[in-house]
């Protein structure tokens, strides 16, 4: 069948460098001494840590309960003994700490008895909830937790997968579509009755032909309408955004979701995953990652979620001159901070960098608005001027000028000819725009608690100033014409005194015998405030309207990075 | 010469009748300085300036009462924005009224606390939660970080302490190269 | 700390100069041949002037001199003024327009990437207010030798009218200006097959190069292609309209700079338009001024105010024509 190919605007054709690590099959990574998991594993997310130190975890047990709505499970990746849970340095440019579980493998890599999950019979919800349970999110990279992308409604027409791998070095998909090609298509036709897609299309850059053929051999295995299509070897041809204008002419702003136009994304990493959870009841506890560049033995490895990247570098062998390690490719990776840091779910590519592959970058010289950046941006954003605004912490402007658009694909860096770190300066902006509108929505939740907390005083004095001219007048009432409210308002202000001054002493009792609650040796008088109190509390409680309620955290939306 | 006059009288008169009628039509509600202000201010409620609470604060820098270098939680670059804002020159922080801080949240002590509910009658924004003879606790994601708490406090169980920066609210730092490098 | 893309294609602003300078090659070949090679004379003024105002003005602004002297855009700027003023401009006037060009139009505003007027363009205003008559002396091909060429750049004494003619241009509306029609005077001396004689080769280098930075993408087609559209329209409109009156569009398109305006001068990326739509509206815009004040202005070229002009206009243009941006556009849903 042939499918109509559509084209982004824009792209580069950086050199591919895939055949370094192409040519040989996967293997397994060796056990390393420990496995530092990280509790975040997916975006914005961090599960609730449930084993604790000494505890002894087999392989596919969970560790991690999954929080809020982006959160998913995290599992041990071996069987062994829990000996840390602490903070340990991520895999991340900020080089910042989150909270790992360590685990010393005991070498017997014993599984848990796995349930299993009988997807045919299984509803919607259940078939999501296990894969929320598994811990399956998109390994594209940006580690969407796919039960929340498969949630965004039914009725989808197209399903994608992404087998694109635009980046160049980057070879895990396709070793992983040559040699599993029959598991991913069989975690496509899962995905598509769970979104309820009537085709199936494949995208696959026109430079693996092995990746392709292997693909097509098993797609004519499974039912349904199913096409993979080649499409044109153009950096970032694997963005989510641009795949599915290539496959199916559609294009999908920023902010908005496939599933709003009819069509769904998925990595071929994240089907074959699905099949694992949802076929086998095994939970995402390893990925394959690629090791290429400076490198003695370039390749790909079955890896461990948790393996410390120094342990994989053994296994490739980096030659004396690397002076740096990339995670991920060379257009959007990151160099690593350390080498102590763990494989997360998002890890695709180690790369050894040398002065030899990668060059350091030029002097930067002025724009000279060439609009070079603006033919290759896939977003067909004006990049020179986001340049300028971001330069000149100009941000609403910025943002007029779409400055969320911009996929951070690093088309524009790699062509400027004034060797300017273009995508550095909206990256920058971006995070200086998240922190302002973290900023403000925290001052403004303030300034309605403060107001209300205002509100609230006036209206308690008045209720007071009422009572007590009502006490006064009955007190008039009962003893004659002498009026007394200086008493009243004696009796008001010293027993909190007297109860300030009690409370002191008793605390210094209390350090040695902690009591939950003192409430015994209190007069009648004591008592009865606390009650007033008390109700005057439930009655605010119940009127304060600013409750809480997170201030809204920016984040990217749930996309695959090219 | 009559004519000259008159013509120009009736354009001066044209004129008059135009901006009148556009003062009139495009009249601006309200005091929006006021809000204006008040939206930079870090809304920390923290009384640093000598003013209850922020809004007061504005509405006296709106009046000419008080001078823009005096929110300390604002830092430099609240001053910077009042100083955009109103067309005024930029000055430092009036030392008088504090020194800029890392933002930092309260924190109760809970084996100290007496549970005197001192501090929650402190806190501008109802950010600490708990009842009389029953220990308190700061809601943290609510805190200003004012230490308006702090005095009041009869045993001295609440501390201060830096927010950390996490994955979340990390920022990309703002690109700098060597310009001479290659000079 | 260094960030992703951590690879680059190799370009550089050298590079794009270098391009310029390579396509510039062609025309200047024609303009020795057709003209005389006191052109080179000029250019090489010209180029040194440009660098030595060039280093001087970046070490006063405390500037990285080796970098920003070695990427050739003041050469480039060097070689349009003399390209684009008459090749027997005493050499004073050269070294003084270059200077205009560096120091005031580029480096006051902040240097490279910076200036919102295109320097030679400003400078070519300045000195034909300043020197009207220096600047409208243009010998006709064949007229002046070489040495005559060398001396009246040294600055030697000039009987004008023996050694010079006018443009076609010029020469074109002095005529029409004296009631002649266009089909009898174009049989003049002055006038070859489709321009002034001589010049006309020139232009036709100038396109050559053109297509060279355009095959090499050194510039996109939008920007010749609004300004030859905007001269040739307007001029065509004219000449429908009274062919006896007005030069066709033929004519305006090979005479005088269009062709060195088409493909170096509108195409300056600083201080011209950036959008695909805005580069249309500019380059349309700087032919049609140079048309009308070919026609009915003072001054027998006007690409350079129309230059001006359309350069103030930029921002407004930029701002008005900002391209949808993926996603943004209703239509493009199948």
């Amino acid at each position: 069948m042939i499918t109509r190919l559509f084209s982004f605007r824009g792209g580069v054709k950086p050199d591919a460098h895939k055949s370094e690590s192409a040519h040989a099959p996967i293997a397994m990574a060796p056990m390393p001494e420990r496995l530092i998991v990280p509790l975040r594993q997916s975006t914005r997310a961090t599960a609730r840590c449930i084993v604790q130190v000494g505890d002894l975890v087999l392989k596919g047990q969970r560790i991690g309960e999954p929080e809020g709505t982006l959160g998913t499970a995290v599992h041990a990746p071996t069987s062994g003994k829990v000996i840390e849970f602490g903070l340990h340095p991520l895999a991340h440019p900020s080089d910042l700490n989150t909270r790992c579980v360590v685990i010393e493998p005991d070498g017997a890599d014993r599984w848990i008895e796995r349930q299993v999950f009988d997807y045919h019979t299984a509803s919607r919800e259940q078939a999501l909830a296990q894969l929320r349970d598994c811990g399956i999110v998109g390994l594209g990279g940006a580690t969407f937790p796919s039960h929340v992308k498969l949630g965004r409604g039914t009725g989808i027409e197209t399903l994608i997968l992404n087998g694109a791998e635009c980046e160049p070095w980057i070879t895990c998909d396709d070793r992983l579509m040559r040699e599993r090609a029959r598991d991913i298509l069989a975690g496509a036709s899962i995905l598509r009755d769970l979104i309820g897609a009537r085709r199936l299309v494949i995208g696959i850059e026109d430079n693996k032909p092995e990746a392709i053929a292997a693909m097509q051999a098993a797609a004519s295995n499974i039912d349904g309408e199913t096409s993979v299509v080649a499409v044109p070897s153009l950096y970032p041809a694997g963005g989510e955004k641009q795949l599915i204008r290539v496959l199916t002419g559609i294009e999908i702003p920023y902010g908005k979701l496939g599933a709003e136009f009819g069509v769904q994304c998925f990595n071929v990493g994240t089907a074959h995953a699905v099949y694992r959870a949802l076929a086998h009841g095994e939970p995402l506890l390893s990925r394959i990652v690629t090791l290429t560049g400076n490198v003695a033995r370039a390749g790909n490895y079955e890896v461990l979620i948790g393996t410390p990247i120094s342990h994989l570098l053994t296994l490739c062998g980096p030659k004396p001159d690397t002076d740096r390690t990339l995670m991920g490719g060379p257009m959007m990776g990151f160099a690593l901070p350390r080498l102590d840091v763990p494989v997360v779910k998002g890890t695709n590519c180690i790369i050894s960098a040398s002065p030899a592959l990668f060059p350091p970058p030029l002097p930067e010289q002025p724009c000279i608005r060439c609009g070079e950046c603006a033919r290759a941006c896939p977003a067909e954003l004006q990049p020179f001027e986001l340049y300028w605004f971001s330069r000149a912490h100009n941000f609403g402007k910025a943002q007029e000028y779409n400055l969320f658009d911009c996929i951070e694909c690093g088309c524009c860096s790699y062509v400027c000819p004034s060797h300017i770190p273009l995508v550095d300066y909206y990256r920058f902006a971006k995070s200086e725009i998240w922190a302002r509108e973290r900023e403000k929505s925290a001052a403004d939740q303030a300034r309605d608690r403060f107001e209300f907390r205002n509100f609230r005083q006036e209206r308690e004095k008045e209720e007071k100033a009422a009572k007590l001219a009502a006490k006064a007048a009955e007190t008039r009432a009962k003893l004659g014409d002498t009026p007394a409210p200086s008493t009243a308002a004696k009796a008001d202000e010293d027993p909190k005194k007297a109860l300030i001054a009690a409370a002191l002493a008793r605390a210094k009792a209390q350090k040695e015998a902690v009591q939950p609650r003192n409430t015994d040796q209190l007069s009648a008088d004591t008592e009865a405030e606390i009650a007033e109190i008390d109700a005057r509390r439930i009655k605010a409680s119940l009127e304060d309207p600013a409750a809480s309620g997170n201030p809204p955290s920016p984040d990217r939306s749930p996309e695959s990075t090219p | 010469m009559l004519t000259a006059l008159l013509i120009m009288t009736g354009i001066a008169l044209v004129l008059g009748a135009a901006l009148g009628y556009a003062a009139i039509r495009f009249r601006v509600e309200g005091d929006p300085l006021v809000e204006k202000i008040d939206a930079i201010l870090p809304q920390t409620q923290c009384g640093q300036c000598s003013y209850p609470g922020c809004k007061p604060y504005a509405e006296a820098i709106a009046k000419g009462e008080a001078d823009i270098n005096q929110c300390p939680p604002g830092g430099e670059e609240g001053i910077r924005k009042l100083a955009d804002l109103l067309g005024r020159e930029f000055k430092p922080l009036s030392e008088e009224h504090g020194v800029e801080k890392p933002k930092s949240v309260a924190l109760i002590d809970e084996q100290t606390c007496i549970g005197c509910t001192l501090c929650i009658q402190a806190c501008p924004v109802d950010a600490i939660v708990g009842a009389a003879k029953q220990m308190h606790t700061v809601v943290e994601p609510l805190c200003t970080g004012c230490e308006l708490c702090l005095a009041p406090c009869p045993v001295d169980c609440i501390t201060m302490v830096e927010v950390p920066e996490t994955v979340q609210t990390w920022k990309w730092k703002y690109p700098v190269f060597e310009l001479r490098k290659s000079a | 700390m260094i960030h992703s893309p951590y690879i680059r294609k190799p370009a550089s602003v050298q590079r794009v100069m270098f391009n310029v300078l390579l396509a510039l090659v062609p025309g200047i070949a024609a303009y020795v041949w057709q003209i005389g090679a006191g052109i080179l004379v000029n250019i090489a003024i010209a180029t040194l002037t440009a660098v030595a105002a060039e280093v001087i003005m970046l070490s006063l602004r405390k500037r990285p001199v080796m970098l920003a002297a070695t990427d050739l855009s003041a050469v480039v700027t060097a070689w349009l003024v003399a390209l684009a003023f008459p090749p027997i401009v005493p050499w004073w006037l050269t070294v003084l327009a270059v200077l205009v060009a560096i120091v005031a139009v580029k480096h006051l505003y902040g240097g490279l990437g910076q200036n919102p007027f295109n320097p030679a363009m400003a400078a070519y205003c300045t000195m034909i207010v300043a020197y009207p008559a220096l600047m409208s002396q243009w010998p006709a091909a064949g007229t002046v030798d070489f040495a005559t060429q060398l001396h009246l750049i040294l600055g030697g004494a000039r009987e004008l009218d023996a050694v010079t003619g006018a443009t076609a241009l010029d020469a074109l509306r002095t005529g029409l200006r004296a009631n002649g029609s266009v089909a009898t005077l174009l049989q003049s001396n002055t006038y070859g097959a489709v321009g002034g004689r001589g010049w006309e080769w020139i232009a036709a280098g100038y396109l050559l190069g053109g297509l060279f930075l355009l095959a090499s993408r050194t510039i996109t087609w939008h920007l010749p292609t609004g300004f030859l559209v905007g001269l040739g329209v307007t001029s065509g409109i004219f000449w429908l309209i009274h062919p006896e009156q007005f030069a066709s569009p033929l004519f305006h398109l090979a005479s005088g700079g269009a062709m060195l305006a088409a493909f170096f001068i509108v195409t300056d990326p600083v201080s011209g338009a950036t959008t695909p739509r805005g580069k249309l509206i500019f380059a349309a815009g700087v032919g049609l001024i140079a048309y009308l004040i070919r026609a009915f202005g003072a001054y027998p070229e006007g690409i350079a105010f129309g230059v001006l002009l359309m350069n103030i206009c930029v921002p407004l243009i930029d701002m008005k024509t900002q391209p949808a941006v993926f996603g943004h556009r209703g239509g493009r849903q199948p």
